[in-house]
This record gives structure tokens, sequence and C-alpha cells, in this order.
């Protein structure tokens, strides 16, 4: 077995952690349940993955079972990587009936035809989802197995889920196989990125509970607001406050728990609005400014801004638009017309 | 009787029983709250600055998260002549004492305990406050 590969196995399994290294294994089923009970799972990473590369050597390991032990650690811990969202497009209305061998195939030939060493994935999951790893090398180097990009599609939506590894040289390449592969006609990148592979699939195919505009107050006993056992000798002299607070909220938020998002990011190309008198910035230029947004679950915070009295209810459109647009990524610019203001650029 | 500002909404005027204590609560983490109460402290009748107001400042556990200066603080305190109660709500123990020492002040204010009035125990707060 090549020593790169054996280097490679090794330290994969020293990410996974120890708990869950037997289970990955049976996954990966590269290697006999026989095999796999001489292993002690309970001695230390070190001498577990030296164990594990021992027996892969028995299995003449090679790198592309490798590669498929490395797609299942990243299928189950996708939250390690930061992922960006694609869309492509069609020209026209012809629905494509899709043909996994055929993607497949189409997919491998346009990048190897680009390029001759690369590495090259696919494993299929439930949900019509498919992870394909590729490992980049140069015409002169073999890939690089440790700087992988990922992606996932799904096979019956126009959206792929990428992971570029930091060579991001190798990208447009990347989009080109996906797009010929998946007979489509072009692809663009949307303003959408997060470590949650999760919830950027909740946002862009709508899976998370959003909130309607109803024409109908809703009656406040039909939601569950729920009360902690209240202490009748407490009084809220502002509930009628809270409860404009809560309804304003629920509009903007929904009822369910929210996407994980960790940044939102707002690039200002506005003009600076001062009083006349201070004289700044008197050569009305655009005044760039990045205003960042971070937390470990923005939009959950979000959410809890206003009832916790940091906030004014409601809050900015330009916060609570983030699910809804599919983008946590935006330009403002100055609105051009007769009244002040701004506008979000597409 | 718990609120976010004041004045308190007018509706409920009838229902209201006779304020003995007034505590405003600042949160040390938010600026935002030391306004707040500034604003409301505007719509308090003078009479109730006899020992019937206190501040109650929280937040004061978590060093690195304070937004509001300590000068700020004291000097709202001598402008309005009323004592500052610093506590952290997040410790137990820290909660139950302030919430003893409210509740003494509070019977104080209401004229429950003979031979002290709430001007006697605000002058001795202060005082007491100063050295």
């Amino acid at each position: 077995m090549d020593e790169t590969v054996a280097e490679y196995i090794r330290r994969t399994v020293l990410k996974i952690p120890r708990d869950e290294i037997k289970a990955m294994l049976q996954k990966w089923g590269f290697l006999s349940q026989a095999q796999l009970e001489t292993v002690n799972f309970h001695q230390i990473k070190e001498n577990i993955s030296q164990d594990v590369v021992q027996l892969c050597e028995e299995n003449s390991a090679d790198i592309k079972q490798a590669a498929v032990l490395d797609i299942i650690y990243n299928h189950i811990y996708p939250n390690k990587r930061i992922w960006s969202v694609y869309q492509m497009n069609r020209r026209g209305e012809e629905t494509e009936v899709f043909d996994l061998t055929d993607f497949k195939k189409k997919f491998k030939r346009r990048l190897q035809s680009a390029l001759k060493n690369v590495t090259i994935n696919f494993r299929e999951y439930e949900d019509n989802a498919i992870w394909i790893r590729i490992a980049w090398g140069t015409p002169y180097t073999k890939p690089n197995q440790y700087k992988a990009s990922y992606a996932v599609y799904h096979s019956q939506t126009p959206y792929v889920f990428i992971s570029a590894s930091v060579l991001k040289s190798n990208l447009p390449l990347l989009c080109q196989a996906l797009v010929v592969a998946a007979n489509y006609h072009d692809i663009r990148e949307m303003e959408l990125r997060s470590h949650s592979l999760n919830s950027l699939k909740d946002i862009v195919f709508k899976r998370y509970s959003q909130s309607f505009q109803s024409y109908y107050p809703r009656p406040l006993q039909e939601r569950n607001v729920a009360p902690e056992t209240e202490d009748l000798r407490i009084v809220q002299e502002n509930r009628s406050e809270k409860e404009r607070i809560q309804r304003l909220n629920w509009e903007a938020f929904g009822d369910g728990p929210q996407p994980k998002l960790e940044f939102a990011q707002y690039k200002l190309e506005t003009m600076f609005k001062s009083d006349p008198k201070m004289d700044v910035l008197d050569k009305k230029e655009p005044f760039r400014c990045l205003v960042k947004f971070s937390s470990p679950h923005l939009l959950e915070s979000l959410k809890s801004l206003a009832p916790a009295g940091t906030a004014d209810a409601p809050l900015s459109p330009l916060l609570t638009c983030i699910p809804q647009k599919a983008r946590n990524y935006f330009k403002i610019r100055e609105k051009r017309g007769l009244l002040p203001g701004s506008f979000v650029s597409p | 009787h718990l609120t976010t500002s004041l004045p308190l909404p007018s509706e409920r005027d009838h229902l209201r029983p006779r304020i003995d204590l007034i505590v405003f609560m600042i949160d040390i983490k938010s600026k935002y709250s030391l306004k707040n109460v500034e604003a409301s402290l505007a719509h308090v009748d003078a009479s109730f600055f006899l020992g019937k107001v206190c501040f109650l400042v929280t937040g004061v556990g978590r060093v690195n998260y304070c937004s509001v200066e300590m000068n700020a603080i004291c000097k709202l305190g001598e402008v309005y002549c009323s004592p500052v109660l610093f506590c952290e709500l997040e410790l137990e123990g820290i909660r139950n004492a302030t919430a003893q020492r409210l509740l003494r002040m509070l019977q104080i204010c209401a004229g429950h305990i003979p031979g002290v009035s709430a001007l006697s125990f605000g002058t001795l707060m202060r005082n007491s406050a100063d050295e």
C-alpha cells in the first residue's frame, strides 16, 4: 500500500472522535467485521489509527477507498467546513430526466480532460443528495488529498452546495463540470454562506417554518406563548407592549427554529448623512463601510433581540429578510430618485 | 408591578394600589437601559424622591461587558438623592439577599416599621455610602 495513502487514512481516523470510530469504519465497509473486532477501540487514538492502517495494509487499500472514508467523515461532520450555495439555470423549460450514471460519466470526463491529476469520488445519500469529492493536482503533481473540495448536488433541484478548498482557482472548472454533467446552461453563486450545511438546505428548499403575513390578527389564545408559572402577585404593567413585540416578532420570524447562520454582512455604498453644518464629507462621495453581524446562531439571536429589550420592534427588514431572500451577504446602494433612501441590489 | 418605562399606562390607573417604592433597574451591560431610566425619571413626582426611590444596578458580575460608567450611576444617585444598590441577578445567593434588602426597604417605605420613616432610612443609607 502506498505510504501516502496509509498516512492519509491514519490522519482521517485521527479526526474522528474516539467513540465514533468503530461506527464510521463499519459504514465504510472496507474492513471486515472480523478485522474490526481485532481492534481495541478503547486505547488512545494514536494507537487505534495505527491498528486501522495495519488492517488497511492487509486489504491493500488505495486512494479511492481512502477518499470514501473522507466523504463519510465530512457527511457526518459537515459543519467543520464553510459551504456556499450555487444555483444552476436552464434555458427554457425542458425538464430533463436525471440519470446518475450519465451524470458521473460526464462530470469525470469533463474534469479529467481539463486536468489529468484529479481524484474524483461520488457517494449517493438519501434525499437525492450526491456527494462529490475532488482532490486537485496539477499537470506535474499528484492530487493534494488534504485540500479536497466537496460538492453536494441535489439532483431534483438546481442547487449545489460547494465547500471549496483553499485552491480557489479550481472553482470555475468545478462549476463547469457540474453544469455540463447536470445538463444545465450556467451556474451562479448565491450570496449565501454558512458552516451549517443543513441550515443552508433548509433556507434554499424553504424547509424552515416561515411566517406568513395574515390579514386577520391571530387571537391571543391560539398561540402557545408559554407563560412561566405566573405569580399572581406580579403585575405586568406593559403587557400590551410585550404582546405587540411578540406579535411583530412572530410575523418576522415565524414559530419554529431558525436556520443556523453565523454571519450577515452588509456592504454599504451609501452617502454619509450628517448635519450640513458639520461639513463632513463635503465631496458627497459614497461612504464605504462594511457592517458584519456574527453570532453562533445569528437568526435566533436576532429573534431574541426585541423580547429581551435590546432592540426596538419591528427589526429592520434588512435583518429579517435573510431567510426569505436566501442570502446573508448584501450590497446596499443609494436609491436613485426623488426620495432619499437605500435599496438592496440583487 | 413591573414595567419597562414610565409613565405607567393610564388605562390601569384604577386598578393600581398606592405605590410605596420605585426601584429603577439599570443593566450595566446596556447603555440603552440607563437612557431609559433617565427618561422615566422625568415622569416621577418629586415627593417620591424623599426615600421612596432606589436604583438597582444589575449585571455587575460580568466585568468584561460593562457599558455603563460607574461615575454616571453614582452621579444619578446623588442628583436624585436616592440610594444605589448593586447586584448580580444570575447568582442565586446575591439575588435572594438583594430581594430581602428591597423587601426591608419596602416595609419601611410603606410605613410598616414603627419609628423609621422612608426619609430617615434613605438618609441613613446615603450617609453610610459616603463613608
